[in-house]
């Protein structure tokens, strides 16, 4: 329908080629063109983070940012957090507390939470609540997401050593 | 059946607190909700939705949307024949026909190669209008000379006897003992108006289908719904199609509340995907969702409270009136359980419960966690409190005074099995430290504040309908099992894999649950009225003991001993009792019956209550939709702390307790989260939820606007405090918590408003305007801005 732009995009440490228009965002792009489909489209509007995925290391709302403005900032997705058969520790805790329910909000929430516990590697609950703020969940009630966080901190120490 | 927990060691499965069985698909990603899947050639689905609130379709025009590159298919109401569905009364038709009653009403639906090209295809379709005047409240809608939604009311189908007139849908009343009478004698009479607004669940998967019609017309839906049963139903009702070529199957769900109980997508896809040939997705982006979906009922009731000098209560009565907006869907059952649960878990020995639900102009009201319970019990939960410190009664002495006795009967004259409100009221009062906080809690308020601590009580059922299960023993003596029943996320699937296993003694990595599967699978009638570990559980036990008894005749062949001498012995195997060492295994039972004698074991079960009647001699129905028997009665009891902002309105919780009967904990991790979910879900209607609607269109169509709690919005300290006193229809014990915990909250935050702050809200949300306004002598916010909201 409309010229499409050719975009090279590093995705979980791959390079895409792709075209696509101008307008098309990065979530779009990921979900329907590479297949990449644990970034959720929930508002679509930035306000959810169920899109959140890792821009050069940041978390960004895949939904606001269009695919042709990423250029050469690697793009990390919930995919890309457990290459192979492997888990994170963010994911191991999030499994082990039972926080995750419906889990259509869990991808974001565990991008999320990744990009937190980089900054801060020991959040103190209200640290954590902060940094998750911008992942709305209607399932868990955020009690036992906060301690999946909780959890994900002690398993990365226990990995470092 | 009442046995000590944890006493069998068959039974080790239930009471661990395993993590979903989905729970590492989806944290790697790899879970496929409706959104995720695609299939070859599939083509993307819009929607056209009304943009007026009231109007006659004189035509449509989609020459210009066909003629659009890429764009393969456009469908109106021309496209079917006139054929209505719906659970209650049979009102709504696939896409619009004839007439438009809400503003986000499907109109047309489009099929094209992308889903760019399939919304720029929808303002190419001109839809003829002819505008008609419009009710957005039920006073309007009930006022004399009101326009008529349906003037067909009369003809539909209801699956009970309504009394209905003009556009109130249903009218009801329940009478107990002699209310009038018992009024007159009371000491004190209480009586306050509350109301509350549109709650939207916000499931944060948008709904979706993807639609394929084989070349035999065969139809295969795999969308976002909580019962794959209905959305069968509401498919071949709707669009005329025998359900044996109808499959319905569910991927991942995202959450559903209620929301997603009826279908309404489902057959635009289906009729999109048979004029295409190739298989159609239709995804609701969030806006779309919130104004084309339903809603929890706005409410407005007149509760009526008669007690003695002493505290005890005599008279109740309460009006319900609920706006439905412009299709029945769950309306009248909603309306009904709100009278339902009008005395609350309390001996009331006179009352008049009487409802209506009315058609109005807007988004359709329906099923919402909780069910009409959260209405009604803001209601008499507040009053309640109101009574306690007129009478000069603390709060929880009070409801204890009057709280039902085991051995007591509900207003409808059913059984109560377990009745345990008053260790409920007992538990929270300990865990909260009730007494403490609530002397100091003026003393504990930070600077500029106000804090307070209100509790509520909290009466529910859990049940409903059909229910069955399919157990089958697999060739090497694993299990599965087929339930049709859908895990919407609460964690079902798991529930119902360690009662299987619990029921055959084995491991829950020992059985398998199949996903339901309208091919494939049992009867279910949906993931509602916290039936499914209560109802399925049951279905399941039954199942379970049928495989069973063929397993000990199997064995009792192998073993060459009378199958009364074996037992299961866990992990899969059965032994002779009292002789240790000899033992067969599951595997070479199955493997005996699959290739040698009797053929393969499989057992099932199935389960409906009978709806009987009102007992007579015990209360009068007019209009009632019988609940009778229909399941079993929980009890739980909530406690909120906070602090209000004296400048700003602006409420604060602090912490929360939620006590809850659940009979058993089968997963007391899931249990937990139900509960910790359910509150956060229940603050959010009392504080900040809230769908405003302007001459009929939304006004906050999204979650900038529309807000619902973040992680900052509530405390960490949420505390779930579950007791367990086995239900004895259970084959261990178990009772539902999905909604219960959404219940007593609203009110329970209106009580610790009014200890804190001295002024009673009987409005919800309790946003900071309406708190500061209270503050300001203002009022308690009722007859300003119900039922579309505080624009």
């Amino acid at each position: 329908m409309t010229d499409k732009l050719a975009l090279s995009l590093t995705v979980n440490g791959e390079r895409h080629d792709v075209l696509a228009p101008a307008h098309r965002t990065l979530l779009d792009l990921l979900r329907d063109q590479l297949g990449l489909t644990g970034a959720k489209k929930a508002c679509n509007a930035g306000i959810c983070g169920a899109c959140t995925v890792l821009l050069d290391g940041e978390p960004a709302r895949a939904c606001l940012c269009l695919a042709a403005n990423v250029g050469d900032r690697p793009v990390t997705t919930v995919e890309g957090l457990s290459p192979g058969n492997s888990l994170s520790a963010v994911q191991r805790a999030f499994v082990d507390t039972g926080a995750i329910q419906c889990g259509f909000c869990m991808t974001g929430m565990i991008v999320s939470a990744t990009a937190l516990l980089d900054e801060l590697p020991d959040p103190d609950v209200g640290q954590i609540r902060e940094g998750l703020s911008g992942n709305l969940c209607r399932c868990s009630g955020y009690v036992k997401v906060v301690e999946a966080v909780q959890l994900a901190a002690r398993y990365r120490r226990e990995e470092m050593r | 059946m009442n046995k000590p927990l944890g006493a069998d060691p068959l039974e080790g499965a239930i009471g661990l607190s395993l993590p979903r069985l989905e729970a590492l698909e989806k944290a790697v990603g790899d879970a496929r909700f409706v959104e995720d899947m695609t299939l070859p050639g599939m083509l993307h689905g819009a929607v056209l939705t009304s943009p007026h609130a009231h109007a006659r379709i004189r035509g449509y025009d989609a020459s210009a949307a066909l003629a659009l590159p890429g764009v393969k298919a456009v469908v109106t109401g021309e496209d079917f024949e006139t054929r209505y569905m719906g659970l209650v009364v049979k009102d709504e038709t696939a896409l619009a026909k004839g007439k438009v009653r809400y503003i986000g009403e499907p109109v047309a639906a489009v099929a094209a190669v992308d889903q760019e090209t399939a919304r720029a295809a929808l303002h190419l379709i001109e839809v003829d209008y002819e505008e008609l005047p419009a009710v957005f409240s039920p006073e309007e809608a009930m006022a004399p000379g009101a326009p008529l939604l349906h003037e067909g009311y009369g003809s539909y189908f209801k699956i009970f006897d309504a009394v209905h007139e003009g556009n109130v849908l249903a009218e009801s009343e329940i009478v107990g003992g002699d209310p009038d009478g018992a009024f007159q004698g009371a000491d004190h009479v209480f009586e306050n108006v509350y109301e509350l607004s549109a709650q939207y669940h916000a499931y944060m998967e948008p709904v979706a289908a993807l639609a394929q019609v084989d070349r035999d017309g065969r139809v295969t839906v795999w969308s976002s719904t909580q019962s794959v049963f209905r959305t069968q139903a509401n498919i071949a009702e709707s669009l005329g199609i025998p359900m044996a070529r109808i499959r319905c199957i569910s991927p991942r769900i995202g959450g559903g509340f209620g929301g997603k109980s009826e279908a309404t997508v489902q057959p635009a896809a289906v009729l999109l995907a048979q004029k295409t040939g190739r298989p159609v997705r239709i995804a609701l982006s969030r806006d779309e969702d919130m104004t084309t979906m339903r809603s929890r009922h706005p409410a407005r009731l007149v509760c009526r409270t008669g007690v003695m000098a002493d505290g005890t209560i005599v008279a109740r009565s309460l009006d319900v009136l609920m706006d439905g907006g412009a299709y029945a869907d769950d309306s009248p059952a909603v309306m009904m359980f709100a009278m339902y649960f009008g005395c609350g878990p309390y001996r009331i020995p006179n009352y008049r419960l009487s409802g209506r639900a009315v058609y109005t102009n807007k988004l359709r009201a329906g099923a919402f966690r909780g069910f009409g319970n959260p209405q009604g019990s803001f209601a008499t939960e507040s009053q309640m409190d109101e009574i306690a410190e007129a009478l000069g009664l603390d709060p929880i002495d009070f409801r204890l005074k009057n709280a039902l006795q085991p051995g007591d009967r509900w207003i409808d004259g059913h059984a109560i099995d377990s009745c345990t409100i008053r260790d409920c009221l007992e538990a929270l009062r300990d865990g909260c430290d009730w007494t403490a906080r609530r002397a100091q809690a003026a003393a504990r308020a930070r600077p500029g504040r106000r804090r307070g601590i209100g509790i509520a009580a909290v009466a529910h059922i859990c049940g409903f309908m059909a229910t069955s299960a399919f157990v089958r023993l697999l060739e090497d003596g694993s299990v599965a099992l087929n339930t049709g029943a859908v895990d919407i996320g609460q964690g079902s699937s798991t529930a119902l894999t360690q009662i299987c296993a619990a029921a055959l003694g084995l491991s829950p990595e020992q059985v398998r649950c199949v996903e339901a599967d309208t091919d494939a699978s049992p009867y279910n009638s949906g993931t509602n009225a916290s039936r499914v570990t209560y109802m399925v559980g049951r279905a399941i036990g039954e199942a379970a003991e049928v495989v069973r008894n063929k397993i000990l005749e199997h064995a009792g062949e192998l073993l060459e001993a009378h199958p009364g001498d074996l037992e299961l012995q866990p992990g899969g195997k059965v032994g002779i009792k009292g002789v240790p060492g000899k033992t067969v295994s599951f595997q070479e039972v199955s493997i005996r019956a699959h290739w040698g004698t009797g053929g393969p074991i499989m057992g099932s079960g199935s389960l409906v209550f009978e709806a009987g009647e009102m007992d007579p001699k015990t209360a009068l129905a007019t209009g009632f939709m019988s609940f009778n028997a229909c399941g079993a009665y929980t009890f739980g009891a909530q406690a909120v702390e906070l602090e209000v902002d004296e400048v700003t309105g602006q409420v604060e919780v602090l912490e929360v307790w939620s006590a809850h009967d659940v009979g058993r904990a089968i997963n007391p991790g899931a249990v937990d989260g139900q509960i910790q979910g359910g509150v956060v879900q229940a603050l959010g209607y009392a504080l900040t939820e809230e769908m405003v609607w302007q001459d009929g269109r939304l006004a906050n169509p999204s979650f900038m606007d529309y807000k619902i709690p973040g992680s900052l919005d509530v405390p960490h300290a949420i505390h779930a405090i579950v007791l367990e006193h086995a239900e004895p229809t259970h084959p261990f014990g178990a009772k539902g918590i999905g909604e219960p915990p959404i219940v007593g909250i609203a009110p329970a935050v209106a009580n610790a408003i009014r200890q804190a702050t001295g002024k009673r809200l009987r409005r919800s949300p309790m946003t900071p305007e309406r708190v500061f306004r209270a503050l300001a002598d203002e009022g308690d916010g009722v007859g300003i801005d119900w039922p579309n909201g505080q624009a």
